[in-house]
C-alpha cells in the first residue's frame, strides 16, 4: 500500500489536538477550569490534548467570555491565524450570549458575534470534565471538515 | 544602540488573561514598560443601575472568579453597614472560612502558575494537584467549585454540617503535609533561587511611594494586611501579617506560601471556634447613604465604594481592585531587566486584568 502522508497527518490531528486559549472578557473562572484541566486530577494530556500559546498550531480554539470592541479585533485575529481544519469553543454563559454581563454596556454578546462557533460550553463556570468532552465534540467537527474536504480539495496547510 | 518595542501579550501562553504591555529593549534589557489595559473591560459598575441590592451580589461575584467569595463579602458588609443589619455570628464564621479557602485555592494556583514561568512544570502539577483537594471541599460545602455564591445580604445561603466540617478538618490536615515538602522545593530548590532571588526588587520605600498592596507589600517589609482591621469574624481569630524584607520575587513567593499555611490554621481556627445560630437575617427596606469598605483579597486591599439613595437599586457601586494598585510597582520593577525575566515579574505581582478592568 502506498503511504498517505495526509492521512498520516489528518490521524494526527484527530489523535492529539492542539488547543488554543484565549480570554475575551471572562471573570477568570473559565480560565483557571481550563487549566484545572491540564492538572494532573483531570490531566487531558493522556488524550493526546495539548496546550500552546501559539494559534498557528493549534486545532481548536477555546474561548472564554464575552466580547468587547476592544478585543474581538484580538479574537478574530487570532481566529485567522489558524489553520484549517478548525474549531472553536465558546467556553461559559457569558462565551455564548453574554450571561450576566449582556446588559454591561461595554459588552458585544457572546462569541458567535465575532467568529463562528462550533460547541457551546454552558454553566457558570462549566467543570472540568464539560470542557473536556467539549474538545472531543469539536474533534467530531474537525474530523467532518476533513472528510468534506476529502472529497472537495486538499486541505489548506 | 537600537531601540525595539515587542508587545507582551495579549495573548501570552504563561498568563491566561490579555495584560497587554509594550516592552522597549536595548538588546535584552527593558528599557521602559509601558501597560495598555482594557481588553476585558465589560462595565459592571454600571451594571448596578440596573439591578435591585440584592441581585448585584451575583454581578459583583463576577468581577473576578477566583476570588469571588471575598467580593460578595465585601460588598455585603457595606449594604449590611448601610442597612444596619446584624449578622449573626455563625454567618460571620462561614464567611471567614469560605473566604480564608479561596485564599488557599487562590494562592495555591498563583504559585502554580509562578513554578510554570520559570519552567518547573511538575512543581506548578504538585500544587495544582493539592489545590484540586480545596477545589473538592468548596464544592462539597457550597455546590460548585469556583464560583460558590455563598453570601447574600444579611448572611449567608447555607449552612456546613458537623460532619462535613470533621471532613474539612482531616482533609486540612492532608493538604498540610502534601504542601510541606513543595514549600521546601519552592524555597530551596536551585532553579527557584536561580530564576527569583534579587529579581524584580522593589524596596521598602518604593513599595509605599508607589501605593502597592497585598504580598507586594508585605514581601518589601510592610506590615498590612486588611484583616487587621478585624471585619467579620476576624476579630476572634489569632492573626499576624506575613511579613518578608527583601522585596524580590523570591520574598512576594514566600509571603504567599506562608499564607497558605496561616489561611489553614485560620480555617482550622474558625471551624473550632464555630458559634451556633442563625444563617441570616431577614432583609426588610431599601439602603440608604453612602459608605466605603476594606477587606483583604488574596492579592491584596480590595476597596468598595457604595451610595444608595433608598431605591432598590444602589447608585454609584465603585471597586477599587488590587492588581490596579500594584502596576504602578510593576512598571518600576521592568526597567533594567532581561527580557526572560519579564514574565517572572509580571507574574510576581498577581495580576488579575479582570479585577482590574471589571
Amino acid at each position: 500500500m502506498k503511504f498517505d502522508l495526509q492521512q498520516w497527518i489528518n490521524t494526527g490531528r484527530l489523535k492529539s489536538p492542539w488547543v488554543a486559549h484565549y480570554d475575551c472578557g471572562s471573570c477568570n473562572g473559565c480560565d483557571i477550569e481550563v487549566l484545572a484541566c491540564l492538572t494532573p486530577v483531570y490531566d487531558v494530556e493522556r488524550f493526546g490534548i495539548i496546550n500552546v500559546g501559539n494559534p498557528k498550531q493549534a486545532d481548536v480554539l477555546l474561548v472564554s467570555g464575552t466580547v468587547n470592541p476592544r478585543n474581538r479585533v484580538v479574537l478574530k485575529n487570532l481566529y485567522d491565524q489558524m489553520q484549517h481544519p478548525k474549531a472553536v469553543i465558546a467556553l461559559g454563559a457569558c462565551g455564548l450570549n453574554g450571561g450576566i454581563f449582556q446588559e454591561a454596556y461595554n459588552v458585544v454578546g457572546g462569541v458567535d458575534k465575532v467568529i463562528p462557533v462550533d460547541v457551546y460550553v454552558p454553566g457558570c463556570p462549566p467543570k472540568p470534565e464539560a470542557i473536556i468532552d467539549a474538545v472531543v465534540v469539536a474533534l467530531g467537527k474537525i474530523k467532518e471538515q476533513l472528510e468534506k474536504a476529502d472529497r472537495g480539495q486538499a486541505v489548506n496547510g | 544602540m537600537a531601540r525595539t518595542i515587542i508587545p507582551f501579550g495579549p495573548q501570552h501562553p504563561v498568563l491566561p488573561e490579555p495584560l497587554h504591555l509594550k516592552l522597549t529593549l536595548e538588546d535584552e534589557t527593558v528599557v521602559e514598560a509601558i501597560p495598555a489595559l482594557g481588553y476585558i473591560h465589560r462595565g459592571l459598575e454600571g451594571l448596578a443601575r440596573g439591578r435591585d441590592f440584592n441581585q448585584m451580589v451575583y454581578v459583583v461575584e463576577r468581577v473576578c472568579g477566583i476570588c469571588s467569595c471575598i467580593h460578595a463579602l465585601c460588598y455585603c458588609n457595606c449594604i449590611e453597614k448601610l442597612m444596619g443589619l446584624d449578622v449573626p455570628r455563625r454567618a460571620k464564621y462561614l464567611r471567614v472560612i469560605w473566604s480564608e479557602l479561596h485564599r488557599i485555592h487562590s494562592h495555591l494556583l498563583w504559585l502554580g502558575l509562578f513554578a510554570d514561568a520559570f519552567g518547573f512544570e511538575s512543581l506548578f502539577m504538585a500544587l495544582w494537584r493539592v489545590r484540586e483537594r480545596v477545589m473538592n471541599i468548596l464544592e462539597a460545602t457550597a455546590g460548585n467549585r469556583v464560583i460558590i455564591s455563598v453570601n447574600i445580604i444579611g448572611g449567608v445561603r447555607r449552612d456546613i454540617n458537623g460532619a462535613m466540617l470533621q471532613h474539612m478538618l482531616l482533609d486540612l490536615d492532608a493538604i498540610e503535609k502534601e504542601l510541606k515538602p513543595l514549600y521546601s522545593t519552592m524555597m530551596n530548590d536551585y532553579t527557584v533561587q536561580k530564576r527569583t532571588v534579587g529579581v524584580g526588587v522593589l524596596s521598602k520605600e518604593q513599595a509605599y511611594a508607589l501605593g502597592s498592596a497585598g504580598p507586594v507589600l508585605r514581601g518589601s517589609g510592610w506590615a498590612q494586611d486588611m484583616r487587621q482591621l478585624k471585619y467579620e469574624a476576624f476579630e476572634d481569630l489569632d492573626f499576624e501579617p506575613v511579613v518578608e524584607h527583601e522585596g524580590d520575587c523570591f520574598a512576594r513567593n514566600k509571603v504567599r506560601f506562608r499564607e497558605v499555611f496561616q489561611s489553614i490554621d485560620l480555617v482550622r481556627e474558625a471551624i473550632r471556634k464555630l458559634p451556633d445560630g442563625d444563617l441570616a437575617v431577614k432583609v426588610k427596606g431599601n439602603p440608604e447613604g453612602e459608605i466605603t469598605f476594606r477587606v483583604e483579597q488574596p492579592r491584596g486591599e480590595l476597596f468598595y465604594y457604595v451610595r444608595c439613595n433608598g431605591e432598590k437599586n444602589p447608585e454609584r457601586v465603585r471597586i477599587r481592585t488590587p492588581t490596579f494598585a500594584n502596576i504602578p510597582p510593576l512598571l518600576a520593577m521592568l526597567p533594567g531587566v532581561q527580557l526572560a525575566d519579564v514574565p517572572v515579574i509580571a507574574l510576581s505581582i498577581d495580576p488579575c486584568i479582570s479585577c482590574t478592568e471589571r
